[in-house]
């Protein structure tokens, strides 16, 4: 009897309850358009495709592991001092993926400064460390971080194609615009290089968003 | 002197850790709804720089950096622990902001209670490591200039997020397309103050 119920409680690797904790956050349950989590740290990488890509794979590979970890010894952990043993777990995965960029991506690695290092005080983690790993089960919020991981980056993407696009004319490193449209008086968009079109850009992200997803708006 | 008066007017105006690196953009976007809050919270976080960086920048010259622990014996000269940083800097700022947070119950109730669930998250905010990071980057080579820089950035930072629920204060009643009201219209908002800010650049004084 027990040892049914048991059976009846594992659910497979990849049933549709774990696949939508894959899916939802990229869109309805964005870590940085809905749940405002992340934002930080983030948008200064988003000049340029590259930069944006190695970014988003760390948060993401930080963010899956670090849940799997914490989702792992949850019950071992005092409540007292959880945030601090998380941080310990999250300081630690991002000084590996640190070192490891250093060693095989320099020039990335010296892009992205100190925004590698400020993983580790990006709210997503912490946010999902809180709502998700420390109340089930390892899979889950394994996959939960990985979810969570690529809507950042999905975001984290689509405004550095747009601003790299726009602000100089490329498309990862590669002129895509041709010469005839400068000789015709193109120009680039100077300002969309700098700081606050990114801001701009999350913000027209989320427009559309919520005026194709009516649910998603705020009451006032 | 002149040195440092215009890091701290640079890391104010220039460098704001909001509009130049978006640093804090969480708590940033989520206190924002009234200008008291605001002000609270970015006072806690001002005074949590003053301390940690000062605190951090030691930890790092003396004890972290390549060769920096020489002064404890000339055999430890070739030891780098620099890897360890980012899990020391943490540390650190965590115990500073358990200790505010302890100090604050103690002394303002009524602000304690209104920062409420965001006074253990500047411990998270972005703002705090990022200015310790910076620090370590820039290699800055005194405490003068890492307290200095630090307070400069608090001072920024308050700046922001007081503008910030000014004008949300002000926006409430504003006929604002439905998708965009709350977090998109706060957006766009921070990106045009981002721009005005941008008129600061090349001061020097």
């Amino acid at each position: 009897m027990n040892k049914e119920k048991l059976r009846k409680e594992k659910d497979p690797w990849f049933s549709a309850k774990n696949l939508s904790l894959l899916k939802r956050p990229l869109n309805i349950e964005n870590p940085v358009t809905v749940q405002v989590l992340g934002i930080c740290s983030s948008l200064a990488v988003t000049v340029q495709m590259k930069p944006a890509i190695v970014m988003a794979l760390s948060v993401t590979i930080v963010t899956a592991f670090s849940n799997l970890i914490i989702a792992l010894i949850r019950d071992s952990i005092p409540s007292r001092i959880r945030i601090i043993v998380q941080l310990v777990v999250v300081a630690a995965l991002v000084i590996i993926v640190d070192q490891i960029l250093k060693a095989y991506v320099y020039d990335v690695s010296k892009k992205l400064s100190v925004f590698v290092g400020l993983i580790i005080t990006n709210c997503i983690l912490m946010g999902r460390l809180e709502a998700f790993a420390m109340a089930n089960k390892p899979w889950p919020s394994f996959v939960d971080g990985i979810g969570n991981g690529l809507g950042y980056g999905l975001v984290l993407v689509t405004v550095a194609f747009f601003r790299e696009l726009l602000g100089s004319g490329k498309f990862y490193g590669m002129k895509v615009i041709p010469e005839a449209f400068y000789k015709a008086g193109y120009v680039d968009n100077g300002l969309m290089i700098l700081p606050p079109m990114a801001l701009i850009t999350i913000g027209i992200i989320i427009w559309i968003q919520r005026w194709k997803k009516p649910e998603l708006q705020e009451k006032n | 002197m002149d040195n440092l008066f215009n890091l701290f007017v640079r890391s104010i105006f220039i460098d704001n850790m909001i509009f130049a690196y978006f640093l804090g953009m969480c708590s940033y976007l989520a206190v924002s709804k009234t200008v008291k809050t605001s002000l609270g919270l970015g006072v806690a976080v001002t005074f949590v720089l003053l301390i940690t960086a000062p605190v951090n920048w030691l930890i790092d010259t003396y004890m972290l950096k390549a060769g920096a622990l020489a002064w404890l014996s000339p055999s430890l000269a070739d030891l780098d622990l620099s890897y360890l940083s980012f899990l020391i800097f943490i540390a650190v700022i965590a115990a500073m902001v358990q200790l505010v947070e302890m100090v604050v119950e103690k002394f303002s109730p009524s602000l304690y209670n209104a920062l409420g669930i965001f006074l253990p998250l500047i411990a998270v905010n972005c703002a705090i490591l990022g200015v310790a990071l910076f620090v370590q980057e820039r290699e800055y080579t005194s405490i003068g200039e890492v307290t200095v820089y630090a307070v400069g950035s608090g001072l920024g930072w308050l700046l922001a997020i007081v503008s910030l629920a000014a004008i949300r204060e002000k926006i409430r009643y504003s006929a604002i397309p439905k998708p965009l009201r709350g977090l998109g219209i706060a957006f766009i908002l921070t990106g045009l103050m981002a721009i005005a800010f941008m008129s600061f650049m090349g001061i020097k004084i």
